[in-house]
This record gives structure tokens, C-alpha cells and sequence, in this order.
């Protein structure tokens, strides 16, 4: 239905791919594009399964497995290195007791790297969902996982 | 005063979700001047303030713009929002604060250029960035200055957002037109360049936001005023992100000529808790690691091409001397290996061994033959991938070479040092 809605959205023309794609993952609880979904664009817009599962691996936005309904992701490059004095990445594993690339057992949390998100003077950043988090604490980081476990940005 | 503000002078002055704030401090003014103007003349001023472009690769606006000029048919504007090069945040910032402002710069090279269609192409991440430009071309359209007869002239341009997903290689113009087509971001082999074949196949100018950002300027004061403005080298003001170990880290304007030193010590506060200065990147993870000594050079191209190296897009990243060499090239390395497109061999596997052969400088485990291989494979990928990326990537390890020679050799002493034990 939600896919449906965003199909129509756009002019069928195969360009818009990437915007349907990025469309479909905000949408969805659980950050994926799923082997149905993939289908029906590729129907929609009369190209081949395998281009749409191309762009899909292709660019680190997008996932074809089931992620958590908060994806944390940890800038990995040096300008956040050089401002993290406590380690934003172990504060984070230790929060929500998983390593990087997992997802949290009830489905809640996936913690990714980034590439640079464009925060540097604001050092060291992360970004949850469509929101950054910068000028980090150690106590800062602590409270931003637990509002997001307490619940308060669901 | 060090810095000069002009592309940053609403920065904070208005609401950047208001037109009418825009409107009034002279927005789109220079627009309704370029109107009455034709396209050599506009062009002209491009030339006669012989400005360069801001993405990185520093090539002369004019010739791109008038070659592109020539060009007829369906052609298309693209503009470079796709910032992904570490410790840069200019173009977020434009975008942020003074959405308008890249809008214009859009209008004019479209009006100069004859071209009717526009995308901007910003990078998934930047989500505030892309709300923001969103809501400004709805309210550029409502007021008249983008779709048909644009203020009751003849001309009329459409404009449009385009998302990217996650990928540095979009930054490069091919992979971004790949990108905006819907496909993987994998670049094309050049000749023809996008001026004559790009997006769709149709002559497309692509330009970075801040290059945009510079056009209602220059047409402003005209192309001769704009050019008193900087160096020798190079014209007109850049903004430079600082970040890093300083005390103020931001965003700053300066006019070309400045040197590296006065933007860290003055504009930055100088090196946080007293510390001193260990290494400064230049430009961004593509860029060169350079030692204190050569701070006092000028920022602007022409000079940074004693290392093969140039400005970028303006990046400058501190480190204090408590940062280790190795532990940054990893960093580097690890980017590059991860966001290379795989498209041509020496990028795709050439990232994956430099990165082996980082880590064990990283790890003390380093011998002769290890820096022998780092140096020749550096070269050889520099010398002979596809685009811009494996072109540049390999920069902070050649100047690294060159400027931190006795750092490689005292890793090697040092690995053989740990083997004995």
C-alpha cells in the first residue's frame, strides 16, 4: 500500500530509482528493501530485478536485510578521531551491549560506521535516523541511547 | 581582519526558510540584473574574474561554462551537493544557511548557458540539507523565479533534488551522473566530458555548491573587482573548514593568499591544551599530510603543487603531536578502501594492499620491502585509475613520504627492534 503510494509519486522513468529506494527505507520500521519490494519496482518501472538489487548493495544507505528501527551511526574518520577523547563507538556498544554491524535482539537498534557526515566542527558526531548528535560527551552519548531506549522518540 | 565574508554574509541574518528574508537582503537581485544581460557578457565577467572551481579539482569556471554554452540541444545544470570528503562541511553550511544564495548561482549559469533543466544532487545523509533546499525550490517556484517565463522573460528552468545514498564516489562527476540516472555510482572513462556528454548523454555543467555561491558575487562587483580579490594564484574568497585539534573549530572565509598558519592561529585559536603541532591535512582524506614547517604557505592551488597536491575543497585538519602517523593513514586507508567503486583494478585491489601494508606500520611489523611496495603501489595507483579518487587517495601517503620520511624509517628500526624480541 505505502509502496504503492510512493511509486506514484514519481514519473515512471527508471532515474528515479534511487529517490523510490530512499523513499521505501525511511518508510519502513525496519530500514530494508525486501525481495518483494524489489519485484514490484522493478515491474513499475520495466528494469531488470538484478539492476534494482545492483543499486541496492551498491550504495551503504540502503540494505537488503532487515535492520533495527534506530540506526546509530558512528562517524569513522579522522576528524571525529582527533575529538574523541572517550571513545564514542565502545560508549555506544556498551549501551546497547552489541557489537558494530549488529542489531540489537529486539530489533530496536543497529549500530553502523559512517563515512565523514559532515559535523567535524562539532566533533565528535553520530547520527541517529535522520538526526546528528555532536559535541559529544561520554554523559551525553549515555543519555541520548537511553531516551531512544526509554522510548521517547518512538 | 582576516577574513573577508561575502558567500557567509546572511549566514545567521535571516531565516533560511524564508524567501522574504532572502529577498530582502538583495537576494536574487544580481538574478534580475543577469536578465537584462546576454550570455557572452555574463560569461565574460566569469572570465574576467577568473575564478576556479571550489569542489577540488580547481579548473577554470569560464572555459567549463562557455564550452558548455556552446553545446545545443537538451542540456542539463547539476550541482555537486555530494560532500563527503572528511572534514568538510562548507556546502552543508551554504545549503543550511543560505539556500537561496545556491539557487541563484543555479539561475544564472543556467540562464548564461541556455540550459532548462537542474538537479541539485545532495549527499542521503545531509537530511537537514535536503529539507531545506526542498522547501526553497517550492518557494522559488511560487514566487516565480524557477518554471516557466521566469519573471516574465522568456526563460524558464526547472529544478530538482536528487538524493544519493551513501556513497564518496558520487562526489566524482561521472558517478554522479550515473548516480542521478538510477544506476551504481561507477564512473565513465573520459573523454567525452560531462560538458559534452553527460546526464542522459545531453552536455551537462556540473559545478560544486560553493562555485554556484560565487556567481551572484562576482556579478555583483563585476569579474574585475572579484579578481583584485585573493592571491596571484587564485581569485576571490574560500571557505575553509577548520576541524581538528584547534580551539575554535568552524567555518571561515578568507580571500586566497591567506596562509595556513594565520587560519589555525588566529581564526582557530591556535592548538588545543597549549599542544604542539604534530601533522595538518589539507583538503580532506584525499589531501596532504604536511609537517608545522610548511604552515606558512598560501592557501591556494598553485602553490600546494609541490606535492601533487591541491587545495581541495578546503579542509584543513589539525592534529597535536600526540597523533601517530600510521594510525591516521589507517584511517584513510580504511575510507578509501571502503568507498572505492571497484570499477577499475588498480582502485578496486590496490586500496585492499596499501591498507594491508598500513597496518603493519600500525602494528611495528613493518620491514624495508613493506615501505618499498607502500611507495611503488602508492605511485602506481595515483598514476593509473579511472578518476579522481584513486588519482588523489594515495596523496597523504606520497607526501607522507616525503615530508615524514624519518617517521618510516624509525617504524621499520622499530618493527625490527619488536621481531628481535
Amino acid at each position: 500500500m505505502f509502496l504503492q503510494k510512493i511509486l506514484e509519486s514519481y514519473p515512471i522513468s527508471e532515474d528515479y530509482l534511487l529517490e523510490i529506494l530512499l523513499d521505501i527505507d525511511k518508510q519502513k520500521e525496519n530500514h530494508y528493501i525486501s525481495k518483494e519490494e524489489i519485484t514490484l519496482i522493478s515491474n513499475h518501472l520495466g528494469i531488470k530485478e538484478s539492476h534494482v538489487c545492483s543499486v541496492v548493495s551498491f550504495y551503504t544507505l540502503l540494505s537488503t536485510n532487515p535492520r533495527g528501527k534506530y540506526i546509530i551511526q558512528i562517524c569513522k574518520d579522522v576528524p571525529c578521531y582527533l575529538n574523541d577523547d572517550f571513545n564514542v563507538l565502545k560508549t555506544v556498544e556498551n549501551e546497547l551491549n552489541i557489537r558494530v554491524n549488529d542489531t540489537t535482539r529486539n530489533q530496536k537498534f543497529t549500530l553502523e560506521y559512517t563515512a565523514c557526515i559532515g559535523c567535524c566542527d562539532e566533533a565528535p558526531a553520530i547520527r541517529i535516523n535522520n538526526i546528528t548528535y555532536t559535541n559529544l560527551t561520554k554523559d551525553k552519548v549515555v543519555n541520548i541511547i537511553s531516551d531512544y531506549k526509554e522510548g521517547k522518540h518512538d | 581582519m582576516i577574513e573577508q565574508i561575502e558567500l557567509t554574509k546572511r549566514f545567521n541574518k535571516i531565516d533560511p526558510q524564508s524567501i522574504n528574508d532572502f529577498l530582502e537582503f538583495d537576494g536574487y537581485k544580481v538574478f534580475k540584473k543577469v536578465l537584462t544581460m546576454n550570455s557572452n557578457e555574463i560569461i565574460n565577467e566569469i572570465a574576467l574574474s577568473k575564478i576556479t572551481g571550489r569542489g577540488g579539482a580547481g579548473f577554470p569556471v569560464s572555459i567549463k561554462m562557455s564550452s558548455f554554452a556552446n553545446e545545443t540541444g537538451v542540456k542539463y545544470i547539476v550541482c555537486n551537493a555530494d560532500e563527503g570528503e572528511p572534514g568538510n562541511f562548507k556546502d552543508r553550511y551554504l545549503m543550511e544557511k543560505d539556500p537561496h544564495q545556491v539557487i541563484e548561482g543555479i539561475l544564472i549559469s543556467a540562464y548564461s548557458t541556455g540550459a532548462s533543466k537542474g538537479f541539485i544532487y545532495i549527499r542521503g545523509e545531509y537530511s537537514k540539507s535536503i529539507d531545506i533546499i526542498r522547501h526553497s525550490i517550492k518557494e522559488a517556484y511560487k514566487n516565480n523565479y524557477l518554471g516557466d517565463n521566469i519573471l516574465g522573460s522568456n526563460f524558464s528552468f526547472e529544478l530538482e533534488i536528487r538524493r544519493g545514498a551513501g556513497a564518496y564516489i558520487c562526489g566524482e562527476e561521472f558517478a554522479l551522473i550515473e548516480s542521478i540516472e538510477g544506476k551504481p555510482g561507477r564512473t565513465r572513462v573520459k573523454p567525452p566530458f560531462p560538458t559534452q556528454q553527460g546526464v542522459f548523454n545531453k552536455p551537462t555543467l556540473i559545478n560544486n555548491v560553493e562555485t554556484f555561491c560565487n556567481l551572484p558575487f562576482i556579478l555583483r562587483i563585476g569579474g574585475n573587482e572579484y579578481s583584485k580579490i585573493g592571491s596571484e594564484y587564485a581569485t576571490g574568497t574560500k571557505l575553509i573548514s577548520l576541524t581538528g585539534n584547534v580551539n575554535n573549530k568552524g567555518l571561515y572565509e578568507v580571500p586566497y593568499g591567506r596562509t595556513i598558519r594565520e587560519v589555525i592561529e588566529i581564526l582557530g585559536g591556535g592548538v588545543k591544551d597549549n599542544k604542539e603541532i604534530g601533522m595538518v591535512q589539507l583538503g580532506g582524506a584525499c589531501g596532504a599530510i604536511i609537517p608545522e614547517s610548511l604552515l606558512d604557505m598560501d592557501i591556494d592551488n598553485e602553490k600546494f603543487a609541490i606535492f601533487d597536491s591541491k587545495m581541495g575543497a578546503g579542509a584543513i585538519i589539525v592534529m597535536d603531536e600526540s597523533f601517530d602517523l600510521f594510525d591516521i593513514l589507517l584511517k584513510n586507508m580504511e575510507f578509501f578502501q571502503h568507498e572505492t567503486c571497484g570499477k577499475c583494478m588498480p582502485c578496486r585491489e590496490g586500496h585492499i594492499q596499501v591498507l594491508n601494508l598500513i597496518k603493519k606500520f600500525v602494528r611495528y611489523s613493518a620491514t624495508k620491502d613493506d615501505y618499498l611496495s607502500l611507495e611503488s603501489l602508492a605511485n602506481v595507483i595515483h598514476e593509473t585509475t579511472l578518476c579522481g579518487l584513486g588519482q588523489t587517495s594515495m596523496t597523504s601517503i606520497l607526501s607522507t613520504i616525503k615530508f615524514f620520511q624519518e617517521e618510516y624509517q624509525q617504524r621499520i628500526r622499530e618493527s625490527l627492534f619488536k621481531e628481535g624480541y
